[in-house]
């Protein structure tokens, strides 16, 4: 690399691409990089000293039947008849029609398919209680009365049932509700609360055919159907009008960096808007793209030079080139004698 | 009797492709520019520290995210020891997002894209937002409430968009490996190569002023994108 020789002001006054040919200072990279790793390391152990990481343990189905049954009783009954969040989603889980966010015209969430096929009530309600049902007559035969019915009368069964949740008592571990024709829905319902509140759904909606298994899209959708997931996160700040997963558990800071993309969900049109996802993704592109191709647009590029910042950021610079312009450069000699090296 | 002595080879001019890049990357990036120990005399503000702090805290969640991987997922959930170094993990990823929001908001301010540096400007915009797909990748990796929660809110906006297919946010082995592998790899690589355009083109030079250049030397410059002003 040449060594310098321009003035400050012969070489301020170069083009931008050109290398710099005026005085420089000493600069210790790796000493610096060795500091900064110090820093950084002892205030992240103070970070976890002080203020630890927070672990609220997760929900599971079990904890949710016992804690509100009748909530879980009513989210499973709407996975029977189809009404669940998750029946009515469409892709990538089912091909549920009418579903599916748009960006004006487009509806990219329907170009790709099902991926991840979820039938809410054969998984969640229907193949959990066939198991059961291999040592259980009753609950059998309820089955076999479910599946042998027409859909209409499946459909009086679950609206009658739904209904008769608004006035639910428990008594015990058993279900109590005012008398109905609820057909073979009610023993279906009870077992599935019975296998909940043992721990028995967690882990049929955990199985899988491979033994291993770390896909836990089943359960953590069944959950989500319910109230009181929702509930847990409304009491932590969580919800999407809390500025929702940006926020973490506890007093956290959790992503804080999310605080753009959050922060459309709490203004119009994304608060009310049924496409609000789909939109705010749009936008979120369309800046994103805007900021790695900031150099590129007119006016946006420009705003440095009029938020005189750079001001306050080469003060020095500045000051000393008005130095020099003011004194002028002392002929004769060097540069590097007229900016010592520091 | 005489020897013959074989012509002198310059091994430089040999042709191999392993030469011409050797050759290119010793033109590009020369030993005192990869690592210079000096610095054009402009260099000289706390802002310029925001990068190398950015840096260090990127080593800093590698090394805990090392000690993590290597007892597994739960460990940190029954173990204190683990604890304190998900703590650290965790509180490196806060300092990490930090500095570099500092050290992006003051190259925006710096137009530090001038001077045929807007590579490395992409470099590091491109940088910050995969460094938040692995932050978040991590967040549903946790195995706790926080994860149930973020999981079930972001498939909706990813299935919007048709991501979700192909990215199933409440696939813990899928989000495993994503955090663990595929991401830090990518952000290892973007920032490898933003700080190798960074020695390359050097650090950008102050913005010209009226004020402070003598007009003979040219003081409207090139403008923050690298043109002339009118």
């Amino acid at each position: 690399m040449a060594e310098e020789t321009q003035s400050l002001a012969e070489a301020s006054a170069e083009p931008d691409d050109a290398d710099w040919q005026g005085p420089k200072i000493h600069y210790d990279l790796a000493k610096e990089f060795v500091i900064a790793l110090v820093v950084v390391a002892v205030l992240a152990v103070i970070g976890a000293v002080v203020f630890s990481s927070p672990d609220d343990r997760p929900v599971t189905i079990r904890q949710w039947s016992q804690a509100t049954p009748g909530d879980f009783l009513a989210t499973a009954v709407s996975e029977l008849d189809g009404s669940s969040p998750t029946a009515g989603y469409g892709p990538p889980y089912n091909t549920a029609t009418g579903s599916g966010q748009k960006i004006f015209f487009l509806n990219p969430q329907q170009w790709i398919g099902v991926h991840t096929p979820v039938d809410a009530a054969q998984d969640f309600v229907l193949s959990p209680l066939a198991l059961s049902a291999q040592t259980d007559p009753t609950l059998r035969a309820a089955l076999a009365r479910y599946d042998a019915a027409s859909a209409s009368d499946q459909q009086a069964w679950t609206t009658a049932y739904t209904k008769g949740l608004d006035k639910v008592q428990f008594s015990g571990t058993d279900v109590v509700l005012p008398a109905r024709d609820y057909g073979p829905v009610a023993p279906m319902m009870q077992s599935l609360l019975s296998m909940a509140r043992t721990g028995s759904l967690d882990a049929d909606l955990l199985a899988s055919p491979q033994f291993y298994g770390t896909d836990y899209t089943k359960p953590l959708l069944f959950i989500a159907d319910g109230s009181y997931l929702a509930d847990k996160a409304q009491a932590q700040h969580l919800s999407g009008d809390q500025w929702g997963m940006m926020n973490e558990t506890g007093n956290f800071p959790g992503q804080a960096w999310l605080w753009l993309y959050t922060m459309w969900y709490q203004i119009a049109p994304f608060n009310s808007s049924a496409n609000a996802d789909a939109l705010v993704w749009a936008l979120m592109m369309l800046l994103t793209l805007g900021l790695a191709l900031l150099p590129f647009i007119p006016g946006l590029r420009d705003i440095p030079r009029a938020v005189p910042l750079y001001r306050l950021i080469w003060r020095d610079h500045y000051r000393r080139l008005a130095e020099e312009a003011a004194s002028g450069p002392q002929a004769g000699q060097p540069p590097a004698a007229r900016m010592p090296l520091r | 009797m005489t020897t013959q002595v074989p012509p002198a080879v310059d091994p430089v001019e040999t042709p191999s492709w392993t030469g011409g890049l050797r050759r290119a990357a010793v033109r590009a990036l020369p030993p005192e520019k990869l690592l210079p120990d000096k610095q054009p005399s402009y260099v000289a503000s706390w802002v310029y520290v925001f990068g190398v702090l950015t840096l260090a805290a990127f080593v800093v969640i590698l090394v805990s995210g090392v000690v993590l991987v290597w007892r597994g997922p739960s460990w940190w959930h029954v173990s204190k020891v683990g604890l304190f170094f998900n703590s650290i993990h965790l509180w490196s990823v806060e300092l990490f997002f930090f500095f570099m929001v500092i050290h992006l908001w003051g190259k925006f301010f710096m137009a530090a894209w001038r001077g045929r540096r807007r590579a490395t400007w992409i470099t590091g915009v491109v940088s910050f937002v995969v460094s938040i797909g692995t932050a978040f990748t991590g967040y549903l990796s946790q195995q706790n409430f926080d994860s149930q929660w973020i999981s079930t809110q972001a498939k909706d906006g990813l299935n919007s968009v048709g991501v979700g297919a192909l990215f199933n946010v409440m696939n813990f082995g899928q989000m495993l490996l994503w955090h663990v592998l595929l991401l830090p790899v990518c952000v290892a690589v973007l920032v490898g190569l933003h700080l190798l355009l960074v020695r390359h083109r050097g650090v950008v030079r102050p913005i010209k002023v009226r004020s402070a250049v003598p007009a003979r030397l040219g003081a409207d410059g090139p403008g923050p994108d690298g043109s002339k002003e009118a």
